[in-house]
């Protein structure tokens, strides 16, 4: 007897996430999540070249210089930008409430801080790369 | 009552999670592809010397083990929770593979970094 004969009808369940927009975002979140593990991995394997001496260090900076390499870390930039997107849109709901002046902190403005930190935090990474440069 | 590890793994996906959103996409734009680009014209930004001098540095060393490990155990924990999602149903197969997978990039970065010098 089929499964669908003893238990009556089952909703499929293939595919679920793409019914709904709202389910769509949680998965593109929840996907950010292989990018940041990829990300991981290449600087892990980034370290132990360097402990590895100045060739093999020369072969990893090689191989981020090949079109995979750069196709890939485009997707990896676009992975960072929904991760971040989205952590800040949630920080709302998983930080402690806040009070200010017996107000509570408004969702928006916990999201644009997060933002804002971003935002220092990206130029002040660049304003060190260029003045090494 | 047995205490429950769930904090450790929660509190290693947030600090993971923040800062892979303060630092994520600078880092992935300057690692992956600017320098490989060669931006700024010419740059030696990554160089062998440079980069040996900013893994020695405490600081410097401290930053690179704290990205590479907690990027990977962010990760690591949002992915064991999302196999659910998508069908697969998670035991300690699965836990395995991917908390495990998350400490041996830990250890690996660890030990390269130490092995490294100071």
């Amino acid at each position: 007897m089929s499964v669908a004969g003893r238990g009556g009808y089952r909703r499929p369940m293939r595919g679920w996430w793409r019914r709904d927009p709202f389910f769509m975002r949680y998965m593109a979140r929840e996907v950010t999540a292989i990018g940041v593990a990829a990300y991981a991995l290449i600087l892990c394997i980034g370290v132990v070249c360097l402990s590895l001496g100045e060739a093999a260090w020369n072969g990893w900076l090689a191989a981020l210089r090949s079109p995979a390499s750069l196709v890939l870390h485009v997707l990896l930039l676009i992975a960072m930008v929904v991760h971040a997107q989205s952590w800040f849109e949630i920080m709302p709901k998983t930080m402690p409430m806040i009070f200010i002046g017996g107000r509570r902190l408004a969702a928006l403005t916990i999201t644009r801080t997060g933002w804002a930190a971003t935002a220092v935090v990206t130029l002040a990474v660049l304003a060190l790369f260029w003045g090494f440069a | 009552m047995k205490r429950s590890n769930a904090p450790i793994f929660w509190l290693l996906f947030g600090a993971g999670g923040m800062l892979a959103a303060l630092f994520g996409p600078v880092l992935v734009l300057v690692t992956g592809i600017a320098v490989p680009l060669g931006w700024p014209a010419g740059s030696g930004v990554m160089a062998y010397p440079r980069m040996l001098a900013f893994a020695q540095n405490g600081l410097g060393k401290a930053f690179l083990f704290a990205v590479i490990a907690l990027f990977a155990w962010h990760a690591a924990h949002r992915i064991y929770h999302s196999l659910h999602d998508i069908g697969v149903h998670t035991g300690t197969g699965a836990r395995l593979a991917c908390y495990g997978s998350a400490l041996a990039i830990t250890l690996v970065a660890a030990w390269s970094l130490l092995a490294i010098g100071f």
